[in-house]
C-alpha cells in the first residue's frame, strides 16, 4: 500500500461523509439506547409512528383508531413522543445551541414537506412502521417482514429524491 | 380479568407472533411513565445527535452526497439487536409491566411493500420521518409542523379508508404470516 493510494482513499471517505462519521454514529446508538431503555424496562418495542393512529383516537370515531391495542396505548405513546421532543430541545438548548433552527429552519418547501408528510402517514400505516418501527426496532429483531419494507421504502426514497433534484426543484 | 382480555386481543397484522397492546397492564408500576419518557427523551436526543431532525442531511443521503444516515440506522439496530437478543434469551420479564420480552415480527403481506413504496416516496420528497419530525419540534425547526400535520392527515386518510373497506380480502391477506 503506498503512500498515495492511501490518500486517494482516505479523500474518498471524505467524499462519502462530508460530515464526518460520529455525530451519525453516536446519534444512532442513542436512538437504539433510548429504544433499548424503554424495551428493557417495560417489554414494549416503541415505534414512532403508531402515535399518529393512537392519538386519532382521541379526537376521531373511526373505528379502525379506536381498537383496543391503540387505546389502552395511546397515553404512554403521548409520553413518548414528548419524550423525543424534549431530548431533541436539551440538545438545541443545552448540549449545542448552534443547532436551535428557529432562526434558521428548514428551507425544504412547504409542499414537499406537507405532501411528504402525508404519504409518510398513509404509507407507515399501510406498511406496518416507519424508519423506527421497521428499520431500528424491526431490523434489530431480524424481521425479514422489516428488511423487505426497509428496502423498499429506502429504494424508492432515493429514486424520489433524485428524480425530484433532477427537475430542478432545491431544496 | 380485563388485563387477560388486553392480552388475548390479536390485532390485525400481529396474528400470533407479535406482543398486542403493550403496556396495557393494569397492575403498572408507577415508574412506568417516567420510563417512557427517559427513553423517549434519549431516543430524541440521539435523533437530534445525528442531524436527522433536519430534512436537509436527509435529503442529502438520498442523493448520495453523505452516507452517513446508515451509520444512524445501523447504529441503532445493532443496538436493539443486541439487547433484544439478549432480553429475549436470557432475561424473564420486563420489571415494570410484566410483560415476556419478544421480538418486533410482523406478518409479511403485499401491504408491508405498498406501505413500503408510499412511504419511500414521502420520505424522498420531505426527507423527514414521523421520529425525526417530533426531534425537529424539539429544535425548533418550525416549518416540520407541517410534516407533521400532513402525517396526521395520511395516516388520519389511511384508517378511514381501511374501516370503510374491513373485508374479507384484507383479513386473508394479513394472515399470511412471515
Amino acid at each position: 500500500m503506498t503512500e498515495p493510494s492511501t490518500l486517494i482513499q482516505l479523500a474518498a471517505l471524505g467524499d462519502l461523509f462530508p460530515r464526518g462519521v460520529l455525530p451519525y454514529l453516536v446519534g444512532g446508538l442513542l436512538v437504539g439506547a433510548g429504544a433499548a431503555v424503554i424495551y428493557l424496562a417495560t417489554g414494549i418495542i416503541a415505534g414512532a409512528s403508531t402515535f399518529l393512529e393512537s392519538t386519532l383516537s382521541y379526537v376521531s370515531d373511526v373505528p379502525r383508531f379506536n381498537r383496543l391495542k391503540y387505546v389502552s396505548s395511546r397515553g404512554w405513546r403521548v409520553v413518548f413522543t414528548v419524550g423525543i421532543v424534549s431530548g431533541a430541545a436539551l440538545y438545541a438548548f443545552v448540549l449545542n445551541p448552534s443547532s436551535w433552527s428557529v432562526a434558521a429552519p428548514t428551507d425544504v418547501q412547504w409542499w414537499r414537506l406537507l405532501g411528504g408528510g402525508f404519504l409518510v402517514g398513509v404509507g407507515t400505516r399501510l406498511g406496518k412502521g416507519c424508519t423506527s418501527g421497521h428499520g431500528v426496532c424491526g431490523m434489530g429483531s431480524l424481521s425479514n417482514t422489516s428488511f423487505v419494507n426497509v428496502a423498499t421504502f429506502l429504494a424508492v426514497a432515493v429514486g424520489t429524491a433524485q428524480l425530484v433534484a433532477a427537475v430542478g426543484v432545491a431544496p | 380479568m380485563s388485563r387477560e382480555a388486553d392480552r388475548r386481543e390479536t390485532p390485525e397484522g400481529t396474528t400470533g407472533e407479535g406482543r398486542p397492546a403493550s403496556g396495557t397492564a393494569t397492575e403498572r408500576s408507577p415508574w412506568f411513565l417516567p420510563l417512557i419518557y427517559v427513553g423517549g427523551s434519549i431516543f430524541g436526543l440521539g435523533l437530534a445527535v445525528s442531524g436527522m431532525a433536519r430534512p436537509e442531511i436527509v435529503l442529502d443521503f438520498l442523493q448520495f452526497e453523505d452516507f452517513g444516515l446508515l451509520f444512524v440506522m445501523g447504529g441503532a439496530a445493532v443496538v436493539t439487536g443486541i439487547v433484544f437478543t439478549v432480553a429475549t434469551r436470557y432475561l424473564d420479564r420486563a420489571p415494570l409491566t410484566g410483560d415476556a420480552y419478544t421480538r418486533r415480527l410482523k406478518s409479511f403481506d403485499r401491504n408491508v411493500v405498498v406501505g413500503g413504496a408510499i412511504f419511500g416516496v414521502g420520505w424522498g420528497l420531505s426527507g423527514i420521518c414521523p421520529g425525526a419530525a417530533y426531534a425537529s419540534v424539539g429544535i425548533g425547526n418550525y416549518p416540520v409542523l407541517l410534516a407533521i400535520a400532513g402525517m396526521f392527515l395520511g395516516a388520519y386518510a389511511h384508517g378511514y379508508w381501511r374501516s370503510r373497506h374491513t373485508n374479507e380480502t384484507e383479513q386473508t391477506a394479513e394472515a399470511v404470516s412471515e
